[in-house]
C-alpha cells in the first residue's frame, strides 16, 4: 500500500467539493446567520397573513433576524393565524414591538418585518407579541384604489 | 488405468432454447496428460469447457473435477474449485485497465494474504516463464497478439492450477507466435505436473503436443485417440478435418429449402 | 395477418421490458448486496472516483462557471425591467442550487462518466474480461460494478457542489464585476433567499439520488450489452438517453416532493 499520485488527485477532489458546499452554506446560504446561533420563540395572532409560509424570513430593518417556523388557524382566538416564529437571541426587542406582514418589491414573497417599540420590558422565550398588522391583500387594495379614481399614473 | 482422471465427464447433455448442444459426451482426462478437443466453430466446445468451469448446468450427466460433481457445489464451493482451475481465454482477455504485473497479480492479490513484495517476485517469475518479463510496466494494449496471449497464460497459470483450460489458445496468431504459444502449453503442463485441455481447431499445431485428442461433431464424440492415430484416422470427417477439404460429410451450404422454390422459379 | 402479426411483436417487446426490468432490479440488488469490497477494500473506489469524479471535474467547472454566467446575463435582463437587480444573487443561487447545479451536474456526469462506465464494462464482457474474472473465482459484481457503482454515488453530490458554487462565481463575475450591480446587495439578498436546510440540502440529497441512478443505469447498460461492437455502442447511446431521462423525471418528483407541499 503506498501513496499514488491518483490518490492525490481524488483527495483533492473530495476536498474541493467540501469546499463548494461549505461556501454554499456559509457565503451562499444562510448557515452563517441562522442556524449556528441559539434562537427563541414567539408567537403571534394576525387576522389575514395573505401569502405568508413557514420558513418565511422575519427582518427588522431589512435585517434577518429569523424565520416562521409554523402556521396554523387558531379557532379559540377568533378563527385568527397564529404564527410561531424563531428568533436570532442575539436580536431581543422590546414588549411592544408590532410584527408587519409585507412583501418584498411588488410581487415578491411575504415576509414579516418586526417594528420596535418602546417598552422597558423585552420579549422572552414563548411571549406573545400583542399587537399585530396583517398581510395587505391585493384585491383590497385594488379595490379601494378603484373607488378612490386615483390617478393611473403609478411609475 | 490405475490413477483417477482428475476430470472426468459421463453422459453430459445440454441443451439451449430446447436446442440440443451438446449430445452424450464421455471423456476422462487423466493427470498429467494434455488432451485436445477438436471440432467445427459452434460444435458445443466452448460449451463444454464452461461445464467443467461451472459456469453452465448440464440438462443430464455430469462433470467431476477432483472427485467432485461441478453442478452440484454451492457458490463456496465452486468458487474453492475454480481457484484450483486456470483458463486462458480465446483473445487473452488480459484487463485493460491494469499493467501487465497487476494483470498476473490478480489472482494473488485477491486469493492470498500473501505480501507485496513476495507477490513481485512471484509475478516475475511467472513473466519470466513466458520470456516476457521486461514488459511487467506495459498496458495490455501495448503488447502484440501474441505477448498478449504469453501474458494471459503467465496469468492462468498465476496460482499454479491442477487443472488448466485453454480456449481456442491459437487464434489469431503468426505462425511464430504460434510454435511459441504451442510450445508453452506443453512445457507448462509438465513443469506444473498439470492436466490440460485445449479447445482448438488448429489441427496442425495441437497435434504437435498433445497426448490425446477427442472429435467432436454436433455435440458429439465422433473419433478419439492419440495424434498419431488421428493422423491415420479413415473416419470422413477427421480426414476431411485434418486435410482440409472442402467437400465431405461436412456440406458446404447450409440447410435452406428447395433452391428453385427460394428464387421463385416455377417448374 | 399483419394484425396478428403486430400484436405478437407488441407482445414479445412487453415481455422482454418487463424481463429486462427485473433483471436490472436484481443486478441493483446484487450490487448493493456484494459492496461489501468496496469499502473494505477503499482503494478500488478511490481509483473508479479517479475516473468518474476527478474526470469529470474540467467539464463540470467550465459548464459551471458559464451557466452562472448566462444565469447573470439574462437574470439582470429580466430583472430591470422591475428595477430588482439586487436581487440578482439570489436569483443566481436559488436557481443553480435547487435545480440547475444537481440537474445539470448529472446531464453532463451522465454523458461524461456515465457512458464511458458503460463503454467500459460492455468491452471488458465483449473481451471475455469478466467471464475471465468469475472463473477466477473473482466475483465480478464486488469486483468490477460496485466500486464504480460507489465512486459514482460519492463523485456527484461533490460534482454538483461544485457546479454550483462555479455558477455563482459566474453569477457574481457578471453581475457585479462586469454589470455593475451592488455587491453588497447580491451577496445579502442571496443569504437572505437560500436557506440551508431548505435549498442547499435539498440540492445535495437531489444529486445524490441522481448520482445512483445514473450509475446504476450505466453500470446496468454495459453489464447487460450484446458482447460486440454494435451492441457497445448501441449500449452507450442507451445509456444517455435513459440517464438523461431518469434525471429529469426524478427532479419533478423529488421537487414535487420537497418543495410542493409547503
Amino acid at each position: 500500500m503506498e501513496r499514488t499520485t491518483l490518490d492525490l488527485w481524488v483527495g483533492a477532489f473530495v476536498v474541493a467539493g467540501v469546499g463548494a458546499l461549505v461556501v454554499l452554506a456559509l457565503k451562499v446560504g444562510n448557515l452563517s446567520t441562522y442556524n449556528v446561533s441559539e434562537s427563541y420563540q414567539l408567537q403571534a395572532y394576525f387576522t389575514n397573513i395573505g401569502g405568508l409560509k413557514p420558513k418565511a424570513s422575519i427582518k427588522s430593518a431589512g435585517v434577518l433576524i429569523g424565520r416562521v417556523t409554523d402556521i396554523r388557524l387558531d379557532p379559540q382566538h377568533e378563527y385568527q393565524a397564529k404564527v410561531t416564529m424563531s428568533l436570532d437571541k442575539r436580536y431581543q426587542f422590546p414588549k411592544d414591538t408590532v410584527p408587519k406582514i409585507l412583501t418584498a418589491g411588488l410581487l415578491g414573497e411575504q415576509y414579516i418585518g418586526f417594528e420596535p417599540g418602546e417598552d422597558e420590558k423585552m420579549l422572552v422565550n414563548g411571549d406573545e407579541v400583542r399587537k399585530t398588522q396583517s398581510a395587505v391583500v391585493l384585491e383590497d387594495l385594488i379595490g379601494r384604489f378603484l373607488y378612490s379614481k386615483a390617478s393611473s399614473n403609478s411609475d | 488405468m490405475s490413477l483417477q482422471p482428475l476430470v472426468e465427464i459421463r453422459d453430459l447433455n445440454f441443451a439451449y432454447d430446447n436446442r440440443a448442444i451438446l449430445k452424450g459426451i464421455n471423456m476422462s482426462f487423466p493427470k498429467g496428460k494434455l488432451i485436445a478437443i477438436m471440432g467445427l466453430s459452434g460444435c458445443g466446445k466452448t460449451t463444454l469447457l464452461r461445464h467443467i468451469g461451472g459456469v453452465l448446468k448440464p440438462t443430464r450427466g455430469y462433470v467431476k473435477v477432483d472427485g467432485k460433481v461441478i453442478h452440484e457445489l454451492d457458490q463456496e464451493g465452486l468458487y474453492a474449485m475454480r481457484r484450483k482451475m486456470g483458463m486462458l481465454f480465446q483473445f487473452g482477455a488480459l484487463f485493460t485497465d491494469m499493467s501487465v504485473f497487476d494483470n498476473v497479480a490478480f489472482q494473488m492479490r485477491e486469493h492470498t494474504d500473501l505480501p507485496e513484495d513476495i507477490i513481485h517476485d512471484l509475478v516475475l517469475m511467472k513473466l519470466h516463464a513466458v520470456g516476457l518479463r521486461g514488459t511487467h510496466n506495459l498496458m495490455p494494449a501495448e503488447l502484440s497478439g501474441g505477448m498478449a496471449r504469453r501474458v494471459a497464460l503467465a496469468r492462468t497459470v498465476a496460482l499454479d492450477p491442477m487443472l488448466i483450460m485453454y480456449d481456442e489458445p491459437f487464434a489469431g496468431l503468426d505462425p511464430i507466435s504460434l510454435s511459441v504459444v504451442g510450445n508453452l502449453i506443453r512445457q507448462l503442463n509438465d513443469a506444473l505436473g498439470a492436466t490440460s485441455i485445449v479447445v482448438t481447431h488448429d489441427i496442425q499445431e495441437s497435434l504437435k503436443i498433445v497426448d490425446y485428442v477427442y472429435f467432436i461433431s454436433d455435440g458429439a464424440i465422433i473419433a478419439e485417440g492419440t495424434a498419431d492415430e488421428i493422423r491415420a484416422s479413415e473416419v470422413p470427417f477427421v480426414r476431411q478435418f485434418v486435410h482440409g477439404e472442402i467437400d465431405g460429410p461436412i456440406p458446404f451450404h447450409y440447410p435452406g429449402g428447395n433452391y428453385s422454390q427460394d428464387l421463385r422459379l416455377r417448374a | 395477418m399483419s394484425i396478428v402479426n403486430s400484436l405478437r411483436t407488441i407482445g414479445h417487446r412487453t415481455v422482454n421490458a418487463v424481463w429486462r426490468i427485473g433483471f436490472a432490479a436484481r443486478f441493483f440488488a446484487m450490487t448493493l448486496f456484494y459492496s461489501g469490497a468496496s469499502f473494505r477494500r477503499f482503494r478500488l473506489t478511490i481509483k473508479e472516483m479517479f475516473f468518474s469524479g476527478v474526470m469529470s471535474l474540467i467539464i463540470i467547472l467550465v459548464a459551471g462557471m458559464f451557466v452562472g454566467m448566462v444565469l447573470g446575463l439574462q437574470g439582470y435582463e429580466t430583472l430591470k425591467r422591475y428595477g430588482s437587480e439586487s436581487a440578482l444573487g439570489s436569483l443566481v443561487a436559488l436557481s443553480l442550487v435547487r435545480e440547475l447545479g444537481p440537474v445539470l451536474a448529472a446531464l453532463l456526469f451522465a454523458s461524461r462518466a456515465g457512458s464511458a462506465m458503460t463503454a467500459e464494462i460492455g468491452l471488458m464482457k465483449a473481451t471475455e474480461q469478466i467471464a475471465a474474472m468469475e472463473l477466477m473465482a473473482v466475483n465480478p459484481i464486488a469486483r468490477v460494478v460496485a466500486p464504480r457503482f460507489w465512486a459514482g454515488v460519492f463523485s456527484m453530490p461533490l460534482l454538483a457542489a461544485l457546479f454550483s458554487a462555479m455558477g455563482v462565481l459566474g453569477g457574481y463575475v457578471v453581475g457585479v464585476v462586469l454589470i455593475g450591480v451592488d455587491e453588497g446587495s447580491f451577496w445579502s439578498q442571496m443569504q437572505g433567499a437560500v436557506d440551508f436546510r431548505h435549498d442547499v440540502m435539498n440540492g445535495v440529497i437531489k444529486s445524490f439520488v441522481f448520482g445512483l441512478a445514473v450509475t446504476a443505469i450505466s453500470l446496468f447498460e454495459g453489464y447487460d450489452a450484446p458482447p460486440t461492437a454494435e451492441g457497445v455502442s448501441g449500449a452507450t447511446t442507451r445509456t444517455v438517453v435513459e440517464s438523461s431521462l431518469a434525471i429529469l423525471i426524478l427532479d419533478f418528483i423529488l421537487t414535487a416532493l420537497m418543495f410542493g407541499s409547503n
